[in-house]
């Protein structure tokens, strides 16, 4: 039962409302529920963190090589490129986040220039 | 700012002042870092297929961005309904101890338990941030009605912003609409970085980063919750271990 899986209108809310919203409502309403009884340095929630962590820097990472419309047009030497300029200018010019999307996309822009 | 005591309730007037000041605390550098994201999650959206209803229905019933971005990352490389709620619960755990410290912060003496349940279902990194930082400002018996002025100001500025993307995004020259698509994977990129509280974090973000593409090559429809359970695993051993040599 993929997204594409129903032609029906509703079967993409069917598909966002459980993949979506209960998967994300469910840890929210649990934490409103256990209150401030979980320490936030306890060992469980280091492991939680590292987990959701990962998972969320796979999707960059695919996003990044594997990524889809007109960005799937450029050279992935260059996209990583772009990527990896942008997160050094993060590190180094005072970890700001808009210097590091900045410092991406004007590599990224000069790749544009110079051609394929 | 007018002190309420904590025993009078507030009146109307004052909840309808907390309420705008709280939206308008939204109108700051992390909300436009975040409208910036938005900008690129719905250029990552619509290339995906998703239509603007579907998008905006998104942004209304998940609202936390690493989660939406998950889900478009399964839809697109066509994982199943199963694979897809599993991989958007594993990336949102992180919404657990964050709305266990919120919850706090927010109640007030007489704050209802469906008030806090509703909000909370506005917590996501910016809410988050700005609202730990402000709410010591603000009068207790305020700060639900505070937060949620900031909360739907900022649900409903970039739902705006998937709109005018929507709108706009046809007729994008290919490097505007390449730029955009960028947008996200460096918002994560950064703000992944900055927002990990311990070592393990960090060595989970490159060991993901890695994995996530290793994997989509291996088996697709199950490379991102495979990436995380293993990149995380090996995390949390390095924090273990790490502890471990410190303690002999």
């Amino acid at each position: 039962m993929t997204f594409d899986a129903f032609d029906s209108w509703w079967w993409p809310f069917l598909f966002i409302l459980l993949a979506g919203w209960l998967a994300t409502d469910f840890w929210r309403y649990l934490g409103v529920y256990l209150g401030g009884h979980l320490a936030e340095d306890s060992d469980l929630l280091v492991l939680v963190r590292a987990v959701a962590t990962a998972l969320v820097a796979a999707v960059i990472g695919n996003l990044i090589v594997f990524p889809s419309g007109a960005l799937a047009d450029t050279a992935v030497a260059l996209r990583i490129g772009a990527a990896a300029a942008g997160f050094v200018a993060y590190l180094f010019l005072g970890r700001r986040i808009l210097v590091g999307i900045l410092a991406a996309e004007a590599v990224l822009a000069t790749g544009f220039l110079l051609g394929p | 700012m007018t002190e309420a005591t904590d025993s009078e309730a507030p009146s109307a007037r004052q909840r309808r002042r907390y309420f705008l000041l709280g939206a308008r605390a939204g109108i700051s550098i992390p909300g436009l870092i975040l409208a910036s994201a938005f900008v690129g999650f719905s250029g990552l959206a619509k290339d995906a297929g998703f239509t603007l209803v579907e998008t905006l229905f998104m942004v209304a019933v998940i609202w936390a961005l690493p989660a939406k971005v998950v889900l478009v990352g399964a839809v697109m490389s066509g994982a199943s309904l199963g694979a897809a709620a599993f991989a958007v619960a594993l990336s949102s755990v992180r919404l657990m101890p964050m709305v266990m410290a919120l919850v706090p912060e927010l109640r007030g003496t007489r704050t209802p338990r469906w008030v806090l349940y509703a909000l909370s279902h506005f917590v996501a990194v910016t809410s988050w941030v700005l609202s730990m930082q402000q709410l010591p400002a603000v009068p207790r018996e305020l700060r639900t009605t505070y937060y949620a002025g900031l909360a739907l100001f900022l649900m409903a500025a970039n739902m705006l912003v998937v709109a005018a993307v929507f709108a706009v995004a046809e007729s994008l020259p290919e490097p505007v609409s390449a730029a955009l698509l960028l947008l996200t994977p460096m918002y994560f990129l950064t703000s992944l970085w900055g927002s990990a509280r311990e070592r393990a974090g960090h060595v989970a973000m490159v060991l993901g980063l890695v994995l996530g593409p290793v994997f989509h090559v291996v088996s697709p429809r199950f490379d991102l919750v495979a990436a995380g359970v293993v990149g995380g695993g090996l995390a949390y051993a390095f924090h273990r271990l790490g502890r471990r040599k410190r303690t002999p």
